[in-house]
């Protein structure tokens, strides 16, 4: 029998066609899914094209232009295009052209691309978003992009796992977003690097998917390799009409090996706001309401499903965003962006006088569609807030969940809803 | 110096080894002779995402790298570009600036033949050794992929 193994090493062992696997191990893994944007499409292209051999197989492999999409500039739109003439010449099946595309991580769960004990390596550092519906992903250079699309394998130094236990009920107005900012302020930008992140407990059983999606995406925030969490009733029912294929759940063994096993009590993640320049740098709402503001982006691969868009939603109806601040509103996909039409939602976030963008990564890493002056301050419910992520070097950003950024949008400065 | 995959005919990679650890010390690569080894302490590479490092190191003629422990990153872009490393912290502690060192990446072992000192690293498995040896993971992946279609 093999040794207990916790969630990221059963599904790298099997992946690795290997019974068990340990911390340090370096082994080769065949691949479920290779995914790359239109930045780093093009340099991966570049090494299939090197190596000269097409790809493995055209229905595992995904192509979304999302991050200066729709084209930006003349550089943008050759990007775009490298990435989309390479997909028509190969017969890419997930090639998302705009108009159908989405932001990638909201995009191929929703999709149902992506599937629970799936092994994906994505060009871009997000990928450890899937580890909210049992996948190990992971983000890794274009080298290793191209030769996984070449090859359909990896190779991957098995990693340790941390696992966190959140048990209780969450205070009043505190999400998802506020139990990461959280952990990565408890253990810092470093505390999980290179390790896996196991997310369990009963706090973690009564999250949403769309809220464990949130979790897993900022992983790497702490350095993480994955962020992972096991399939559950709750996860079953969100992938049933998604994916129509076959999926393994890969549970953790309890006498698993964790580098670490970290406590927390949920009554202690009030919401959360994480001051420039780290997303450690955290400290509660509450201490944060003298911050005024200028602009307000809700939206990206971390917050623009449709649970943030209702959350935002329903602190912005029958209230309008203050004459100082611009509210960008960027549902994530265009399928979300449906259901908020469907829902009434656009009708609030237009009557709230917020900007609304079609997909796009856009503002979250300074591309475009809402970049910041000199000295400018943004709350956003993106990911990252180092210096000059969002535009000029001076600028700053503070993240936080959907609901506080919406009703920082009302008030003018750092807010809880409760406050409006 | 070794020339082994494609991208010794690009003219930035000796443009890039004019510049090989000179943050660090600036007569590095004026003092570098092919083949010599860099024996560091914690964490060498820090601070690097990018593939040009490992590439940088390799073409000033750095045969081998042996450190203490790798900062994650480079450690995987070592290996993709063909850049044999190896993590011995009891070597990186014994072996003194100017010893002569031979190495065998197969078996891991590291010989001071200076002092006489022998240390063992944790040898890599096969196929990371083919990446290493084949010049990188892309030339290795060439190889590969041209025995499957029968080349």
């Amino acid at each position: 029998m093999a040794r207990p193994m916790t969630m990221a090493e059963k599904i790298l062992a099997a992946h690795a066609g290997l019974d068990e696997v340990v911390p340090g191990q370096l082994i080769e893994c065949d691949l479920d899914l290779v995914l790359a944007n239109d930045i780093t499409a093009p340099i991966a292209i570049k090494t299939v094209r090197e190596i000269g051999a097409g790809v493995f197989d055209r229905e595992k492999i995904c192509l979304v232009p999302d991050h200066y999409s729709p084209n930006k500039d003349i550089k943008s739109a050759e990007q775009t295009k490298v990435t989309r003439d390479f997909a028509h010449e190969m017969g890419i099946t997930h090639y998302f052209e705009q108009g159908c595309m989405g932001i990638e991580h909201a995009l191929l769960p929703e999709r149902g691309i992506v599937g629970p004990g799936d092994l994906v390596i994505g060009a871009d550092s997000h990928t450890c978003t899937y580890g909210g519906i049992g996948a190990f992903s992971t983000g890794v250079g274009s080298t290793d992009a191209g030769v996984g699309m070449a090859t359909g394998r990896a190779w991957f130094k098995v990693p340790e796992t941390i696992r966190f236990e959140i048990e209780g009920e969450l205070p009043a107005g505190a999400s998802a977003k506020d139990i990461i900012l959280y952990v990565i302020g408890k253990i810092g930008v470093d505390g999980a690097l290179y390790c896996a992140m196991e997310f369990a407990g009963s706090t973690i059983r009564d999250l949403s998917v769309e809220g464990r999606l949130t979790i897993a995406n900022m992983a790497i925030e702490a350095g993480g390799k994955a962020g992972l969490f096991e399939v559950d009733d709750t996860a079953r029912a969100w992938l049933a009409g998604r994916t129509e294929r076959p999926y393994t759940e890969y549970h953790p063994d309890p006498d698993a090996t964790y580098k670490q096993v970290i406590k927390i009590d949920a009554a202690d993640i009030v919401p959360q706001v994480s001051w420039p320049h780290l997303p450690s740098n955290t400290h509660p709402v509450a201490e944060s309401r003298d911050i005024t503001i200028d602009q307000v982006v809700i939206g990206s691969c971390t917050n623009g499903r449709i649970e943030d868009m209702r959350a935002a939603a329903e602190v912005l109806r029958g209230r309008t965003v203050n004459p100082n601040v611009r509210c960008i509103v960027i549902p994530a996909t265009q399928g979300v962006w449906l259901q908020c039409v469907h829902e009434g939602l656009m009708d609030v976030f237009i009557d709230a006088h917020c900007v609304v963008s079609t997909p796009t990564c856009g503002p979250c890493l300074g591309g475009y569609m809402g970049i910041l002056a000199a000295g400018e301050r943004c709350v956003s419910s993106t990911n990252r807030n180092f210096v000059g992520r969002m535009g000029d070097p001076t600028s700053e950003v503070y993240l936080a969940s959907p609901a506080v950024c919406a009703a920082s949008a009302v008030a003018g400065h750092i807010a809880l809803p409760s406050d409006l | 110096m070794s020339e082994r995959g494609g991208e010794t005919h690009h003219p930035s990679f000796y443009e890039l080894a004019k510049h090989c650890l000179e943050d660090l010390d600036k007569t590095f690569v004026s003092r570098v002779k092919p083949g010599d080894i860099i024996v560091a302490d914690e964490n060498f590479g820090c601070g690097s995402s990018r593939e040009h490092a490992p590439v940088a190191i390799k073409a000033a003629g750095v045969s081998c790298v042996i450190a203490k422990s790798f900062a994650r990153i480079f450690y995987r872009n070592s290996i993709n570009m063909g850049l044999p490393i190896l993590e011995c912290p009891e070597a990186a502690d014994a072996i003194s600036d100017g010893d002569v060192v031979s190495v065998d990446a197969d078996t891991g072992t590291i010989t001071d033949e200076t002092t006489g000192a022998v240390f063992h690293a944790q040898p890599f498995p096969p196929f990371i050794q083919e990446i290493i040896n084949e010049g990188g993971l892309v030339a290795r992946t060439k190889r590969v992929l041209a025995e499957k279609r029968g080349e």
